[in-house]
């Protein structure tokens, strides 16, 4: 897709995840939630990868489909050339190890019964990875890894803030030299002034150990910083996916547009001058999207063509696609 | 965007030294100290801090909305309308609560009930506080859901909260907040739950509000970016004491807290340069177990000596309408006043 001299090391293909709505008497389906519906992607060796859009636009879904948490609908995921969507159970728990998750919300993916040096063992017990000296040895090392103090392997989650914990998770996804790993939401739940911390730990942790993440988040200006090249989604689709500059400076797709427009600026004189898009109404729902494509309905570009047909998500400049009737005269 | 404390005009909403302390079981949490503020009619009051640094503590124990125990409101003076709020009867209280001072709160789903419909919510303000007939007040819902934006308003006031997306619902929160036309409307984080498009919606409709109605707004956030845009004045608070006081451009412009600069140094933005770096605020706000007696902030600052770890600063003077809780003086490069 991509002609990068680099290796992609994940590769999803008309991704499509849809999840099935239960209803009447007898609990049949009766429709489906078209969560993700058709998307495709490369992530590059070391590069970061984000992945933002509003709520219910898909992102979360993809990053669990990406690493088989759920049985996906249709399409391939390639991981490092193996083909994590249709692989058997114990070639699928073999390539577990590659490909780790860090969660939004540290509070919750976190055992409160356990204690963090046995949180963050657990994949390697899990997966058998050395003695318990060795592991106990490999623990302590991860904890230095993340900034964590060695002293309390022995203290539960709930002594620790959010950022701690959320240092405690990154251990954990660490543990056992994964090549990939997907961040939800990592810094969604802690504050300011700590959220820079976990990201620049993110980003020291990326340079050291040659990590690949797809970063997923909602707070277009973090995913800035972060990211070296940026997918856009709305309501199930990518609508246009760029390298990380290109995307901000000049952003193609109406809903890109309208989406950074809408980022308040902490700068008052910047913010007087910026020109915001307020779209109008709010996003369809994914059981039921319009037809053509999946942003007409809010779209200040709207044309015809848009209610009627889906537009193709395809290359309008080097390595920049977009989904948009607006680009397809563009060769 | 105006700026500044425009004319001088006596304020309309006072809070002197309030102090709050929840009582736990594992001790005290002094989680609101020696706080003052005011806001003056039409003015919007942006309050920005982080989780714990106490801006909702604040807004809640001024109109009574904490339990008690555990809260226990240790001293201070809350003047609205002539009165202390604070050393009012309950009723008087009542009375004032969602009438002449409107509420609205962070999250639209748990704030609205679901078993009633929108249409009754927004009427029992209005019935109760105003006297209304259930007629009268259906009229009114009316207006006041067609002036947040709601479309078809006649025909939603029947639709229950469910039947709202997240904006809608804010906007229903919104109508609720003003529907006794209140002198000063208090919202904690209305923007936090929604996503980026529908917050640069309630924005606007906040903006077009205050200019038709011209009530004062306290708008709580932990978002600089939103603030930047709103507000004529910004307080920054930080474990449970206002560190710092300006008009909105001169705050951003010209910090004068250590953590203020710090804040607005970490936070990364979708225009102009794009650091490499992302600057990093060392440590955590600390436990509040007592109340402090040196400044709270000092062992994440980069601006520390000997006195910071002696004395709690006091807001001091540092230009027209703008007060710091700090003893290091930033035009001279050294220590204040000495």
């Amino acid at each position: 897709m991509l002609d990068e001299p680099k290796q992609p090391l994940v590769r999803v293909d008309n991704l499509k995840m849809h999840f099935p709505i239960f209803g009447g008497l007898l609990r049949r389906r009766i429709g489906q939630v078209k969560a993700v519906d058709g998307i495709s992607f490369d992530i590059i060796e070391g590069e970061t990868l984000g992945l933002v859009g509003e709520s219910g636009c898909g992102k979360s879904t993809v990053g669990r489909s990406v690493l088989r948490l759920y049985e996906v609908t249709d399409g391939t995921v390639t991981i490092d050339g193996r083909d994590i969507a249709h692989a058997p159970p114990e070639e699928l728990r073999q390539m577990r190890t590659q490909m780790q998750m860090i969660f939004q919300d540290p509070q919750a993916s976190l055992n409160p019964r356990m204690k963090v040096s046995e949180i963050i063992a657990e994949p390697l017990r899990e997966h058998h990875a050395g003695t318990a000296a060795e592991r106990r040895q490999r623990v302590l090392e991860l904890m230095d890894q993340v900034g964590l103090n060695r002293d309390f392997a022995n203290r539960y989650p709930h002594e620790f803030s959010g950022g701690q914990r959320q240092r405690i998770g990154i251990a954990r996804a660490l543990a056992l030299n994964p090549k990939f790993i997907v961040c939800d939401e990592p810094i969604a739940a802690l504050d300011v002034s700590i959220q820079a911390q976990v990201v620049n730990l993110l980003e020291e942790l990326q340079n050291e150990l040659g990590l690949t993440y797809l970063f997923i988040s909602h707070d277009l200006s973090m995913v800035r910083h972060i990211a070296d090249r940026v997918a856009v989604m709305y309501l199930g689709r990518i609508v246009e996916l760029a390298p990380r500059d290109a995307l901000y400076d000049d952003p193609l797709h109406p809903y890109t547009k309208a989406l950074l427009s809408a980022v308040p600026e902490p700068d008052p004189a910047i913010e007087e001058k910026v020109e915001r898009i307020i779209l109008t109404g709010d996003v369809p729902s994914p059981s039921n999207p319009p037809q053509g494509c999946n942003f007409c309905t809010r779209c200040p570009a709207v044309m015809d063509i848009c209610k009627r047909d889906e537009p193709e998500f395809r290359e309008v400049q080097p390595s920049r696609f977009v989904a948009c009737h607006h680009f397809n005269d563009i060769t | 965007m105006p700026d500044g404390p425009a004319p001088v005009q006596e304020p309309v909403l006072d809070v002197r030294s309030l102090k709050t302390v929840f009582k736990t079981r594992s001790g005290e949490v002094h989680a609101v100290n020696d706080v003052s503020f005011n806001v003056r009619p039409g003015e919007l009051l942006g309050v920005v801090g982080e989780s714990g640094s106490g801006k909702s503590v604040t807004m809640m124990s001024l109109i009574g909305l904490l339990p008690s125990p555990p809260a226990d409101i240790r001293g201070g003076q809350v003047l609205f309308d002539g009165n202390d709020l604070l050393a009012t009867d309950a009723e008087t209280l009542r009375k004032v609560r969602g009438g002449r001072i409107g509420f609205v709160f962070q999250d639209p789903m748990t704030s609205l009930n679901p078993v009633f419909n929108v249409g009754f919510q927004i009427m029992e303000p209005l019935r109760r506080h105003m006297g209304m007939t259930k007629a009268q007040a259906r009229i009114r819902a009316c207006e006041l859901l067609e002036l947040v934006g709601i479309p078809d308003a006649s025909r939603r006031l029947k639709d229950y909260p469910h039947q709202f997306s997240g904006g809608m619902r804010q906007r229903v929160m919104i109508a609720i907040a003003l529907a006794c036309d209140p002198k000063v409307l208090i919202a904690d984080e209305p923007t936090t739950a929604l996503d980026v498009t529908i917050q640069a919606q309630i924005i606007e409709l906040v903006k077009d509000l205050r200019e038709k109605l011209g009530m004062a707004i306290i708008w709580i956030t932990h978002d600089l970016g939103v603030i930047a845009g709103i507000a004529d004045r910004v307080m920054v608070m930080y474990a449970g004491q206002v560190v710092e006081q300006a008009p909105t451009r001169e705050l951003f412009g010209n910090p004068q807290h250590p953590y203020t600069r710090a804040l607005l140094d970490t936070i990364p933005t979708v225009r102009g340069a794009r650091p490499e770096k992302l600057n990093v605020i060392q440590g955590q706000p600390p436990i509040l177990g007592a109340a402090p007696s040196a400044c709270p902030f000092r062992e994440r600052c980069a601006y520390r000596f000997e006195r910071c770890n002696r004395e709690n600063p006091v807001r001091i003077p540092a230009g027209p309408g703008h007060d710091a809780a700090c003893f290091y003086d930033f035009n001279t490069g050294g220590p204040r006043g000495a």
